[in-house]
């Protein structure tokens, strides 16, 4: 009788172990067991670091410069003659660069008002996984625009803060899935000097932003910006852009179809006469460039 | 009455035996290079947090390589690698299940240098593909290190180069693999 029971306990003993044995085997990387998930930044929310005409929640990688080359043509519906608006061109030449993730820092030129800009793009947090994971990007972009032209009037005093303009602008977005991203900027422009004492200094927005992902080198985008003041009737009007992101591996282009022809933060939202409901529509592109100055030390 | 102690010792013996024979790391280096004689500049990355077990009992090993790990000298050409090549955030994980087909040659307590063929199943990009190479294993001090070198064809792990850059990428990666292991303790 005991010496059958010590019998069974060796029998299941051996099974037991065997058991393990097996199931060891199967599973050789289950031994190790899996780190936890270490933070990580959720990035490409937008192929460029801007969505069309506004900053996106995208930051430029560090170490590197984006050269970008951005023309607007005149208005399609002036027809053959002006070849759809193709005979009119207006452009920015800018450079961006990355500092670090959270940091970036850019200036233009525009051929419109001759007009030199700058700013500085900060995110104290970025969308990520992980540990300490945060579901939304949130920065802040502080520029500045310059107009060069010749003054309008030279005969009478003319000051050089008149030249200046600056913006103020938050950016909360989120990339809620590979293929869709969201975002919301409000925006301050302030301008030094106005054209007529019945335009405020002061124009308040609301920009609303996104991206739907049509394929792994295709996005639709589309960038509108509701003016909250310094909307005067039948003259400003909110600038709405669509058009798509096409990378072809080195270069990003932006095609687009808008009513604003501006370029930087001043022009395009205080100085979009043109409506979307009158067929005023301009086509334009943004070339984006990337270059690295900075390698990747860690990698041998 | 003691056959039975005995048989039990004997197994717990047999376990911990057992326990000496799985070796492992969690930094092990495997490396890509894609470039072609056309390519502007390196096309190579390289993962330096390959986790890889070794059982030395019976040659089997497994790999497992998370995909976004993969650091590359340029930052644009990560990108592009995690976004539009491997697309990292739908197939997060690449592994590899073999084992030694010839592990009775090594001799795992023993210096030295061992030509070893593996065979196994690759998974890269949601594909899993056979794969046979050879390899070394070297034992030094009691430390086991594993290398091998072998290339795959990017277009079985339905990896699409755009025509637009297709003489700049090489169509074979060749991956060479570096793991220095060290005991596996349960």
């Amino acid at each position: 009788m005991k010496n059958t029971h010590y019998r069974f306990l060796a029998l299941v003993t051996i099974v037991l172990f065997a058991s393990l044995q097996i199931k060891a085997q199967d599973d050789l990387i289950g031994l190790v067991g899996e780190d936890k998930p270490k933070k990580e930044l959720v990035k490409n929310a937008f192929k460029s670091t801007r969505v069309i005409n506004g900053h996106s929640m995208e930051f430029l990688l560090p170490g590197t410069l984006d050269f970008r080359i951005l023309h607007r043509f005149g208005q399609l519906d002036q027809g053959y003659k002006n070849f759809f608006g193709l005979d009119q061109a207006s452009m920015r030449l800018g450079f961006d660069y990355g500092i670090s993730n959270h940091l970036m820092l850019g200036v233009g030129r525009s051929t419109y008002k001759k007009e030199l800009d700058g700013y500085i793009k900060f995110a104290p947090i970025r969308q990520s996984t992980g540990s300490k994971s945060f579901p939304v990007t949130i920065a802040a972009v502080a520029g500045m625009t310059m107009n060069t032209s010749d003054w309008s009037d030279p005969t009478i005093q003319n000051y050089y803060t008149s030249r200046l303009a600056y913006y103020f602008q938050t950016i909360i977005g989120r990339k809620f899935s590979e293929g869709i991203s969201v975002q919301i900027t409000p925006t301050m422009v302030h301008n030094n000097l106005v054209a007529t004492s019945t335009m405020p200094n002061d124009v308040f927005s609301v920009g609303f932003g996104g991206r739907v992902k049509l394929s792994r080198r295709l996005a639709f985008t589309w960038d509108y910006f509701y003016l909250v003041t310094g909307k005067e009737k039948d003259v400003n009007h909110d600038p709405l852009s669509i058009g798509i992101d096409i990378e072809t591996g080195g270069h990003v282009f932006q095609l687009h179809f808008s009513n604003s022809t501006g370029m930087n933060e001043r022009a395009f939202l205080t100085e979009t006469t043109n409506n979307w409901g009158k067929g005023e529509i301009r086509f334009g592109f943004n070339l984006s460039r990337v270059f690295q100055i900075k390698k990747n030390k860690k990698v041998d | 009455m003691k056959k039975v102690f005995f048989v039990l010792s004997m197994l717990f013996i047999a376990t911990i035996t057992n326990a000496q024979d799985k070796f492992f790391t969690k930094t092990g280096k495997v490396s890509f290079d894609a470039t072609a004689t056309k390519s502007p500049e390196n096309i190579t990355g390289v993962n330096k947090s390959t986790t890889m077990v070794l059982d030395t009992k019976d040659g089997n090993m497994q790999f497992l390589i998370l995909m976004k790990g993969f650091e590359f000298e340029r930052a644009l050409m990560q990108e592009h690698f995690h976004e539009n090549y491997v697309e990292t955030s739908k197939f997060p994980k690449a592994d590899f299940k073999g084992s030694i087909t010839n592990n009775a040659t090594v001799n795992y307590t023993k210096d030295g240098v061992y030509n070893v063929a593996v065979k196994g199943k690759l998974t890269i990009h949601g594909v899993t593909k056979d794969v046979e190479t050879t390899g070394k294993i070297t034992v030094k001090g009691g430390k086991i290190s594993a290398f091998a070198n072998f290339s795959i064809l990017l277009a079985d792990y339905n990896v699409s180069i755009p025509s637009l850059v297709a003489d700049k990428v090489a169509k074979n990666a060749k991956i060479s693999v570096d793991c220095s292991l060290e005991l596996l303790k349960r």
